[in-house]
């Protein structure tokens, strides 16, 4: 005690020296440090209306910054001077600037729970006030998670003040959870029926107790907190079904990215790729290739390897497409189940290439900073970045296929292998080379459909072994040669054993899939879009 | 006049046939068994209990790549979703298997081990009986019958082929795949069924019974050999022979594929389901692994590699395929992918019939049985 009181004394002497550049009043900070109390209150009040005082500026924050280091225990006396500690940094709160050499020697500053309480509220105050919308923002969230008696008279001034109706809305919330402890029954109703407006799962933990008769005495706010559960019940509900959806949709985007390469090939040349998925993994490869190249050579550029890996991907994937049809696929038409076998063969051999040269084990592929993080809607929803971008990004890759189908010369030779190989080859459409380029196209954009699993999921030799199934289900589904059936098959493939996986399990929502398609085949063979035209059987 | 069934059994396989099949039960089921059982473990002549063992399992394969060609090689009915059959089989066998172990398990409980971590009281509904071993002979023929009829059935009346047929074999052994490593199904999720003990109360790891199951592998692979025969020789046989090459004329002429295809696809799924039943007591353990896609795919290539329509190339086939992945595996283990992924592009590119195929071009013979 006497050591630090002739620090204290030490300090006063030492700062009298001090010019007045000092952004907070340190003597002010060096109450803060004081034996009493009262003392110690007084100063957090007085600092606290310094920066408040001071609308936007430099003071707030550096209030702030010391406050907050007090409430996190990391305010310490050191050389007689009020310092932050960050870490190893060591900061003159005073001043704001670190002190370098740090001080061997410094002693913390105790507060007590009434100190606390103050300290704490103070703190709100600063920050609900604060002019940056993020600071409010957050400090309401966290009000709201655990809100104070003491707080109310701070609530009602801040909503009395607040501009930005998020922000209104989580106060209003905050101030019905005091009202729910009211003596008033009024009051009390008004809360409840204030609390039916949020989606926040903790808000039922509250509302819960009022049903019982014990605890809420008055029938009226009973039956309000029952109905204010039912309207929480309803839109958590709804939050959970758009969830749902959501991922639905971006495993439906994937799936799309892995059935249009195939659909594309099993139109134009009635084989299916068996090798297909394993075209996805040569994308993943190719990003985590990029990745590795961008991290030695390009550090500073890191964050938009994803897009030099785009077109890597495309024509790695191409290229071995390329090469599958010239050396094999080519040799065995009109004999598709030993085209089969064969590129089966050709994915075994992929897979234990990969092997080779990656190793057995999963590689890292890292989101870039852009990809990472979500989008909040509700308390409990959340929406990955990468998937967002992912659904964009499949959307982009269907339109330009679209295009290429539909506006181009290639586009109109490929549909017309597809519907007839040998009228097409009658008009002189050069079949051969559009087979080639037809697979080529195809094993890209499953190439593209790599790159866009690679930021959501494991890169590894095996990774390709899932899709073929699922694609050849989508393909099935939609009908040979459909674009527009094959968006509506993956899309609804993807939503649908979302929702049954959430209501059965994985396992049997893939098999009732499965089941589902094999049933589907029987009513429609030709799928959801038939070609329209004549057929005949081979 | 209608010649006696037996007589036309009997004429259906060559002379030169019958003489093949008479060395191989010479060799099979007296040769080898007395080798194994009566001489001395150092001596010249001792037929390892791992030659046994190996030899049983391919010959196992052998009877499944033969189903398979039925299928195939003389329907053209492309299945990539044979293992589910065989394993289905196995399966079957394996709830005998595992109620014969009684007490003797970790947890010396009336239920397998499996079931005692699992929390289980008592046996589901569908392990009753399995106790017995006729019951579970009757379910190994009967459970994979009823699956491929009732797949088959579908699937052929709706005229579903080719690649779409397969496609969808391969998604039905991958649905049961999946349904098997659950725990809840109970046949002991990713473990599957192990640490068999006895067999009517013989011991399965003794000489005698390795060697009996071995000898029944052998008469059930002959067995399969004389009925495919026999088969692809009949009336059946040319239309299944005709549906494979032009269905639609087939159907023109007034036949109904369709019982046809039901036919041999549920007589080729029992094959596959006995060979299981006999596979599993001598590898001694059956998991989901073996519903797999990968497993069949890998049993159309023994049949593609010996040659497709044709009964013995199948044999070989699966002979040479599993010996080349017993060596690889231990010699070679990153090359076997290689290997096989190899095998299956350059036997579809230049051997379409196989080594059988092969050998009757080299003999200048474009025709014959």
């Amino acid at each position: 005690m006497r050591r630090r009181l002739l620090k204290f004394l030490l300090c006063i002497f030492l700062s009298s020296g001090v010019p007045a550049w000092a952004a907070l009043d340190a003597k002010l900070l060096q109450q803060l440090a004081a034996d009493a109390s009262d003392e110690k209150i007084a100063a957090i009040n007085k600092l606290a209306q310094t920066g408040d005082a001071d609308g936007q500026g430099q003071t707030r924050r550096e209030v702030l910054r010391v406050l907050k280091a007090l409430s996190e225990d990391a305010l310490y006396v050191a050389d007689g001077k009020i310092v932050l500690v960050d870490g190893k940094r060591v900061i003159d709160a005073a001043s704001g600037e670190e002190i370098n050499p740090a001080p061997t020697e410094r002693d913390s500053i105790d507060i007590n729970n009434r100190v606390r309480r103050e300290l704490a509220s103070a703190l709100a105050s600063l920050r609900l006030f604060s002019p940056e919308r993020e600071t409010r923002f957050a400090a309401a969230q966290e009000l709201l998670d655990h809100v104070d008696a003491e707080m109310a008279p701070l609530l009602v001034r801040a909503l009395a003040t607040e501009a930005d109706p998020q922000i209104k809305q989580l106060l209003t919330l905050a101030d019905a959870q005091l009202g729910l402890k009211n003596s008033d029954p009024t009051a009390r109703l008004a809360a409840v029926k204030t609390l039916a407006g949020s989606s926040n799962p903790s808000v039922k933990r509250l509302l819960v107790p009022l049903l019982d008769k014990n605890v809420e005495s008055d029938e009226r706010v009973r039956l309000e907190a029952q109905s204010s559960l039912k309207a929480i019940d309803a839109r958590l509900a709804f939050a959970d079904k758009l969830s749902r959806i959501f991922s639905g949709l971006s495993l439906g985007s994937i799936l799309l990215l892995a059935a249009l390469g195939l659909a594309i090939t099993y139109g134009v040349m009635g084989v299916i790729n068996m090798a297909h998925g394993e075209l996805l993994m040569v994308g993943a490869y190719s990003t985590f290739v990029t990745q590795t190249l961008f991290r030695t050579y390009f550090p500073g550029a890191l964050d938009w390897y994803v897009a030099a890996a785009i077109p890597l991907a495309f024509f790695a994937a191409a290229l071995v497409g390329i090469l599958m049809e010239r050396t094999v696929i080519r040799w065995l038409y009109g004999r598709p189940l030993e085209t089969l076998l064969a590129t089966w063969g050709l994915s075994l051999v992929l897979i234990q290439a990969a092997r080779s040269i990656f190793g057995a084990q999963n590689v890292e592929v890292a989101n870039p900073a852009w990809m990472s993080g979500g989008i909040e809607l509700f308390a409990n929803v959340t929406l990955p970045l990468n998937r967002i971008v992912i659904i964009g990004f499949s959307l982009c890759v269907l339109f330009l296929v679209w295009i290429l189908m539909n506006r181009t010369r290639l586009g109109m030779f490929v549909r017309a292998v597809t519907q007839n190989r040998s009228m097409a080859g009658c008009v002189g459409v050069p079949t051969g080379r559009i087979d080639t380029l037809a697979f080529g196209l195809g094993a890209g954009i499953a190439g593209l459909g790599g790159v866009a699993l690679s930021q959501i999921a494991n890169v590894g030799p095996d990774m390709g072994q899932g899709y073929i199934v699922d694609s050849f289900m989508v393909v099935v589904l939609g009908g040979v040669g459909q674009l527009a059936g094959a968006v509506w098959a993956a899309l609804g493939l993807g939503v649908a054993s979302k929702f049954l996986e959430g209501w059965l399990g994985a396992v049997i929502a893939k098999i009732l899939v499965l089941v589902f398609i094999i049933i589907f085949i029987q009513k429609r063979p030709q799928g959801l879009f038939a070609l329209k035209g004549r057929f005949a059987e081979s | 006049m209608r010649i006696p069934f037996i007589v036309r059994f009997l004429k259906a396989t060559p002379r030169k046939g019958w003489i093949a099949l008479g060395v191989f039960a010479i060799v099979a089921l007296v040769l080898l068994p007395a080798l194994h059982l009566f001489t001395a473990k150092d001596s010249a002549l001792h037929v390892s209990d791992y030659v046994i063992t190996v030899g049983g399992k391919i010959m196992c394969y052998a009877i499944v790549a033969v189903a398979m060609d039925l299928i195939w090689g003389y329907t053209g009915i492309l299945s990539l979703g044979h293992g589910v059959f065989f394993a289905l089989g196995g399966y079957a066998f394996g709830m005998y298997l595992m109620r014969a172990i009684g007490h003797d398990g970790v947890y010396q409980s009336d239920l397998p081990d499996f079931m005692v971590f699992l929390d289980w009281k008592a046996y589901p509904w569908y392990w009753s009986g399995t106790g017995h071993l006729l019951w579970a002979l009757l379910l190994v023929l009967v459970i994979p019958a009823l699956l491929a009829f009732i797949f088959g059935f579908f699937a052929f009346r709706s005229r579903i082929k080719g690649v779409y047929f397969s496609i969808i074999t391969q998604a039905m052994t991958y649905a049961f795949m999946l349904l098997f490593f659950r725990n809840e199904t109970g046949f002991g999720g990713n473990n599957g069924f192990t640490d068999f003990k006895r067999i009517l109360g013989y011991g399965i790891t003794t000489p005698g019974m390795r060697v009996a199951l071995f000898a029944l592998s052998a008469a059930l692979l002959m067995f399969t050999l004389l009925l495919g025969r026999y088969l692809v020789t009949s009336k059946l046989g040319r239309v299944l022979a005709a549906i494979r090459d032009a269905e639609s004329r087939v159907m023109f002429l007034g036949y109904n594929p369709l019982w046809y295809k039901l036919f041999v696809w549920t007589l080729s799924a029992m094959l596959c389901a006995l060979a299981g039943a006999l596979y599993v007591p001598q590898v001694g353990i059956i998991n989901p692994g073996e519903m797999s896609p990968a497993n069949s795919i890998e049993i159309a290539i023994w049949a593609a590699v010996g040659g497709r329509g044709t009964l013995i190339g199948p044999v070989l086939g699966a002979f040479l395929v599993n010996l080349a992945k017993s060596w690889f595996t231990v010699a070679f283990p990153e090359y076997w992918l290689f290997f096989l992924g190899l095998l299956f592009i350059l036997v579809t590119l230049f051997l379409p019939q196989g080594m059988v195929g092969l050998w009757r071009k080299l003999r200048g013979r474009e025709h014959g049985a």
